[in-house]
């Protein structure tokens, strides 16, 4: 059950800012989603096993072969903000998972 | 409060994640090197990035390795298993995610037997071991003591982002009671051993290849019997995570310390906060880190830009057959190869060294040596810098240094002195005894000149050895080895004091 504390939540969560009215309009708006998605479930009968990917493959794997990397300077081209080395955050309050 | 008071008191309820960070040649899902260290942000592609429009896409060794290592810790293997999404906002990861595996590990239901000191055998339930990516590195920087309450910025280097790890999850953990420090150091140290010699991974704790987060809780001996009495399952304490915790010795004595933290504020009508905290090598005590919060919501689901993994049972089984033997019956064999005394052999168990001995066996040394070196000297100096042994010095090299002793071209005394520069990085125990000078004098010349000296200083000794009381020439022995520093081979001393005292 979507309530506005879900989606207030789910905001934080995600670092996404939200206003009242947006968490008004999303919380009916998700809402909706989640009664289609209910009604989906009533033809899913225990036979039918939850799928995580449309198409049918299993086992796609590559060799553990060294490829191509990036360089420092590509791989901080697109950084805001840089020590020339390193990407530059700002201080996290919190810590590693 | 005292250890043996707590324990009195309460009983520790125990609960470990081991995190292994395989050493394939590339990463878990990038064609990235496998490799952290050098420079910054520079073994790293699109996908470790967590680029827009990347595909991670998945390295077979990293499955065949984690496979191998849930059949090693008894554990079925799902037949089909998938990788899930845990969500969350740290930048040691680009993507917002990390990718693990959740309700579907790819192995479970396993079980780790652990021998202690004593001999006794206590077995592990493991709960399950999924395969996951590490992140990346974080530097804190300025603000206090570069800790990160006050940091102002943080430094993010992205090459170990994406490793492949198997985290290993066990069960809830009771009945350790006293033991618990001891358990949670053997149980470190099989995790280690059996990971080493299936040859998946570096397993070096100091360098963070193997990671041990230790769960404990306590819970009152009172509380314990009157739920029993009532016919109710005793209750559990709240746990505290204890994380950083970068050798075997710091396991046993984190836990120690948890315990005895723990118990003084139960017993004081406190209570646990359920938290991480933060274990520091210098002082022994460990921190409170962060607590948990309404952020540890991962919200996991499937990886959609990954297929499910569905080993066949072939593999398994040719995996299964490759196996190296089981801790027990290895420790079994090499107790009877290298001939030591249960007490010996026990003692390198405890030190948590049976690989770096049979490693240096295995380099050419002898056993008793390699026992003698490691248990002794070696174990000396790493307890004294406060780290495990395997860390200062390689097996190889101590393989090298034996062999120097066993030549005649050290004598043990000059041997540490080798050991010494070796691990203070001067190179291999070769390359240290020719910078320092160290090789022992074999120039009989040199010798004979120290021994006549000091046979004429020692008249009444030259008396007694030419009476034929040989052991009267010990005397003149130790002046002699005094004299050469110690760079004197005492055998070859010995033979020629009694040669020189008949002229």
């Amino acid at each position: 059950m979507i309530t506005n504390d879900v989606v207030a939540h789910l905001a934080n969560l995600s670092r996404i800012a939200l206003t009242p009215e947006e968490i008004e309009k999303l919380t009916g708006e998700l809402g909706v989603i989640l009664d289609a998605i209910n009604k989906v479930q009533e033809v899913a009968t225990a036979d039918v096993p939850a799928t995580s990917h449309p198409i049918p493959l299993v086992n796609v794997f590559r060799p553990d072969v060294i490829g191509d990397t990036l360089s420092a300077e590509e791989a901080l081209s697109g950084a805001p903000e840089h020590d020339g080395s390193r990407f530059k955050v700002s201080a996290i309050l919190g810590e590693e998972q | 409060m005292d250890y043996d008071r707590a324990l009195e008191l309460f009983e520790p309820v125990l609960g470990f994640e081991v995190h292994v960070e395989l050493n394939t040649r590339t990463k878990m899902f990038s064609d990235a090197p496998n490799f952290f260290g050098g420079e910054p942000n520079t073994n790293v592609t699109p996908v470790d990035l967590g680029l827009p429009g990347t595909l991670p896409v998945v390295n077979e060794k990293a499955i065949h390795y984690s496979i191998s290592l849930g059949l090693a810790l008894g554990c079925s293997i799902r037949p089909s298993s998938r990788f899930a999404r845990k969500n969350y906002f740290y930048p040691d990861l680009a993507k917002n995610y990390q990718i693990s595996q959740y309700d579907e590990p790819i192995a479970y239901d396993g079980n780790v037997e652990v021998e202690l000191s004593d001999g006794r055998l206590f077995q592990i339930s493991i709960e399950r071991a999924h395969m996951e990516e590490d992140a990346g590195k974080l530097t804190h920087v300025g603000g206090s003591t570069g800790r990160i309450q006050g940091a102002e910025y943080s430094l993010v280097d992205y090459n170990r982002a994406g490793v492949p790890l198997v985290e290993i999850v066990t069960n809830i953990i009771y009945g350790a009671d006293r033991d618990a420090p001891e358990l949670a150091k053997a149980y470190v140290s099989t995790i280690r051993d059996i990971v080493r010699s299936l040859g998946i991974s570096d397993a070096k704790m100091e360098r963070g290849n193997l990671r041990c987060d230790a769960n404990i809780s306590l819970r009152s001996r009172q509380s314990v019997a009157d739920a029993l009495a009532a016919g109710d399952p005793p209750p559990l304490g709240t746990r505290t995570e204890t994380k950083n915790v970068n050798s075997l010795r710091s396991v046993e004595r984190s836990i120690r310390y948890e315990i005895q933290r723990q118990a003084a504020i139960l017993d004081a009508g406190g209570t646990i906060i359920q938290e991480t905290r933060h274990w520091h090598e210098d002082t022994g005590v460990t921190s409170a880190g962060r607590p948990k919060s309404d952020a540890d919501d991962y919200r996991y689901f499937p990886e959609p830009d990954l297929l499910p993994v569905e080993p066949s049972l072939e593999l398994i089984e040719s995996l299964r057959a490759a196996l190296p033997e089981a801790p027990a019956i290895r420790r079994r064999r090499l107790r009877e190869a290298w001939g030591f005394t249960e007490l010996e052999f026990q003692d390198v168990v405890n030190s948590g060294l049976l690989v770096e001995i049979e490693e240096t066996t295995a380099a050419g040394a002898s056993p008793a040596q390699a026992r003698k070196w490691w248990t002794g000297e070696i174990a000396r100096l790493a307890n004294a810098a406060s780290v495990d042994a395997s860390s200062l010095v390689s097996s190889i090299h101590v393989s090298e240094l034996i062999g120097l002793i066993e030549a005649g071209e050290l004598t043990d005394r000059l041997a540490r002195q080798a050991l010494e520069g070796v691990v203070a990085g001067e190179g291999s125990p070769i390359e240290v005894v020719a910078s320092r000078g160290l090789a022992v004098v074999s120039d009989d010349g040199a010798l004979i000149a120290a021994i006549d000296e000091a046979l004429a200083a020692q008249p009444d000794v030259l008396e007694k050895i030419r009476d034929g009381k040989v052991q009267a020439a010990g005397a003149v022995i130790g002046a002699v080895m005094k004299a050469m520093k110690g760079t004197a081979d005492a055998a070859r001393v010995r033979e020629l004091v009694l040669e020189r005292a008949q002229q």
